[in-house]
């Protein structure tokens, strides 16, 4: 029998599982880094996370008899963003209940794979912080090997939260110094447990930007937006640090490289991609400065998400028009 | 060395070392030839002969219905069975004139010869109707309706398309090869009749022997300039060969003359120059036989031969046999059946074994944006398919959707493996059918 389908009858060896994989295997040396600094217990969490992501994903295929797709490696991705995005002294059942919550409210119940408007991983982060902010916020371990020096009494605090306590001119200088910019990079000081190592995970989004998994246009708009941001409101005084210490703490190179970047919530064409990153950044700024939470990562990633939709409408000029 | 490119395309696997060096061969024409009365775009022939009737090689068997149709001229002689409906490589059964080939009396050709130089362009354009000559890239577009652009609309380049950017099919780079100053020639009548300010003869750059050998040739025709061209799909896309060279788009709906191009393939130059020289009509072409076959091969084929005798000429499939494919593997066609015969747009025939065949298995679009960043007519691809998805044509009209040249580019590099271009082809389909 001969078969019949319609041209091309070749395809390119990129495939979605590839892809989904490939980003997995980008999360890896952030992964052994949040062991190394953290402990065990990192791995536990991230472990915990990513099984619930995908029995969820499976329980609710199964219940809505639907094509059973929780091994394409989405969950996964989602399962350790997850985890990524909670402090490593958080109680067990908070990894469990974000990843429910972000496959199925954020993924599932959008109509799965492709069709949810939040990056699910960040919504499930959104929703946690909401329901227990102080689980969320309040507690943090500090790194295994040691804090560093001049900030000795604030082990249960990470260098963003700080900041936001209205600190003391010489815990400013502590936040700004060499030293603390240099742990920041490697991934020496308390905070989430993905977000510790920008070093690492840079890495890791060398090889998405190599393979074309993520576009890098994004990850160099959103991190470079919120340097200039504020380079521009440490010059003229509204944020006491540096914008080097502005990309480095917190979540913005993790958010920045690893969930604006998700293909599904962000927009398809190169107009859409630029304003998508910019937004982000200064989103993200704004709400560092102005904003009750330390952190701005999460909320400013999950607005552009919110806007993809309408920046999708910004078509390219077709040929010959 | 710059090489001339576009906006978009990709880069399949070339695969044309398998055929590339295959010099042209002659094959033998079959027991029995079929010949559809629709092998061009436009009206089909009509058939001018009786049953019974006895058939020379190169003999007008049916007219040209209206002006945007062409004759067709028996490819064999022998004896005219009468007309069947009979598997097409497009599609669906059509008519066709079938003929029993009479073995004996079927030769080479031989013609009246005539000096080009004295023939006015009103004469040479009817000669190339007479002689049934369509595209031979594999649009089929009657030759001699194209060579009469708008009074208004003057040919300022003239492009020659030897770009070939379908993988596997190397009849055009053959025919390069071995005819090259058989193309000159005839690029020499089609710029007598358009008196193009400049002429181009375009080659992509995985063909440099081909572009070494038409530099040579053009010494003694200083008209003629070689463009390279960046290995890219779909290079050879009439719109896409015209910007790379002019820089200028083609406006959306219209054709390249409306910014002063014309585009014409080799194998048509050649086609144009056996006509007019030699009163050869369009009866054989060269059709290259490739894929999962023992020997890939370029065969020069008598039209209406199946595609069944031309594959057991290359010493059968590597395989299982799962796909006979008409044109390429970018937007040929997949065969019924291995009968269908050689049309005068046949450019190559493709054979896929069951590991070649790409699984149909697809998987929901992950927006990766691979598709808008590669198409060359800057489509927003996923909302096309989204809204056509939808049976919203209206929207996907909008968007660009007629724009759509169907080069299967999207779909090749979607990883979800989504059909885009069907989804395109039906879109448009069903906006044409609502207009009747």
């Amino acid at each position: 029998m001969l078969q019949l389908s319609p041209a091309p009858h070749i395809s390119s060896p990129k495939s979605t599982k590839k892809i989904m994989y490939g980003v997995i295997g980008a999360l890896i040396p952030a992964l052994v880094g949040s062991v190394f600094f953290f402990g065990w217990r990192a791995l536990f969490l991230v472990v915990l996370s990513v099984l619930t992501a995908v029995a969820t994903e499976w329980l609710f295929q199964l219940i809505t008899h639907r094509e059973i797709t929780c091994s394409d490696g989405s969950a996964i991705i989602t399962g350790i963003l997850v985890a990524f995005n909670i402090p490593v002294n958080s109680p067990w059942w908070i990894a469990v209940v974000g990843s429910f919550f972000a496959i199925f409210v954020v993924k599932q119940l959008f109509g799965g794979l492709g069709y949810n408007i939040f990056n699910p991983a960040l919504a499930g982060r959104a929703f946690l912080v909401a329901s227990w902010p102080s689980l969320m916020t309040g507690k943090w371990s500090s790194p295994v090997h040691g804090f560093i020096s001049g900030l000795d009494g604030m082990t249960q605090a990470t260098p963003l939260t700080i900041l936001n306590m209205s600190p003391s001119l010489e815990l400013i200088q502590a936040l700004n110094s060499q030293t603390m910019l240099k742990a920041l990079f490697v991934g020496n000081v308390g905070g989430c447990l993905g977000e510790t190592s920008c070093l690492l995970l840079l890495i890791g989004a060398l090889f998405l930007f190599i393979k074309r998994y993520a576009d890098w246009r994004i990850s160099l708009s959103y991190i470079g937006s919120v340097f200039i941001l504020s380079g521009i409101f440490y010059l003229v005084g509204v944020t006491p640090v540096n914008p080097v210490f502005h990309i480095l703490s917190g979540g913005v190179i993790l958010g920045g490289l690893f969930m604006a970047t998700d293909m599904v919530t962000s927009p398809v064409t190169t107009k859409g991609v630029w304003i998508f990153g910019i937004g982000g950044g200064i989103f993200c700024v704004l709400i560092r400065i102005w904003g009750g939470y330390p952190e701005g990562v999460s909320y400013s990633i999950l607005i552009m998400n919110m806007l993809t939709p309408l920046l999708d409408r910004l078509q390219p000029r077709i040929f010959g028009r | 060395m710059k090489l001339l490119s576009f906006k978009g395309g990709t880069h399949p696997l070339e695969r044309k070392e398998l055929s590339s060096d295959a010099h042209i061969k002659r094959v033998e024409p079959p027991e029995i030839v079929y010949l559809p009365l629709s092998q061009h775009t436009g009206a089909p022939s009509k058939v001018i002969i009786e049953k019974k009737d006895e058939v020379t090689v190169g003999m007008k068997i049916a007219e040209g219905d209206g002006k945007i149709s062409v004759p067709l001229h028996s490819s064999v002689a022998g004896v005219f069975m009468g007309v069947v409906d009979y598997p097409h490589p497009l599609g669906e059964k059509k008519p066709a004139m079938k003929i029993k080939v009479d073995h004996e009396k079927t030769g080479e050709w031989e013609g009246k010869e005539r000096d080009p130089e004295s023939l006015s362009p009103e004469e040479i354009i009817k000669i190339v109707r007479e002689s049934g000559i369509v595209g031979m890239g594999g649009a089929a577009f009657p030759t001699h309706f194209k060579l009469q652009p708008p009074p208004d609309k003057p040919i300022a380049d003239l492009i020659i398309n030897g770009a070939e950017c379908e993988p596997f099919l190397t009849s055009d780079y053959r025919l390069m090869m071995e005819r090259t100053e058989d193309i000159l020639k005839g690029v020499d009548i089609i710029r007598r009749v358009l008196n193009p300010e400049r002429i181009w003869i375009s080659i992509e750059s995985n063909k440099m022997d081909a572009v070494e050998k038409m530099k040579e040739a053009a010494s003694t025709y200083p008209w003629a300039k070689i463009t390279v061209h960046a290995t890219k799909y779909p290079q050879g896309s009439e719109k896409q060969l015209v910007q790379s060279i002019t820089g200028l788009e083609v406006p959306d709906g219209g054709l390249p003359f409306d910014v002063g191009a014309y585009v014409q393939n080799v194998g048509t130059a050649v086609a144009i120059y056996e006509a007019v020289r030699y009163s050869k009509p369009l009866y054989e072409r060269i059709v290259t036989v490739t894929g999962s076959v023992r020997e890939p091969s370029n065969f020069l084929v008598p039209i209406g031969t199946p595609f069944e005798y031309l594959i057991e000429q290359t010493s059968g499939v590597i395989g299982e046999l799962k796909k006979i494919i008409n044109g390429g593997p970018m937007m040929g066609i997949a065969q019924v059946t291995g009968e269908v015969p050689v049309i005068k747009g046949t450019t190559g025939i493709l054979i896929q074994n069951e590991e070649e065949i790409i699984p149909g298995q697809t998987s929901a679009c992950i927006r990766c944006a691979s598709c808008i960043d590669i198409c060359p007519l800057n489509l927003m691809s996923t909302e096309l398919y989204k809204f056509i998805s939808m049976d919203n044509f209206d929207r996907a009209e909008e968007l660009g959707l007629l724009s759509c040249i169907e080069c299967g580019t999207c779909s090749y590099v979607c990883p979800s493996n989504i059909p885009l271009t069907q989804y395109f082809k039906y879109g448009k389909a069903m906006i044409a059918k609502r207009r009747k």
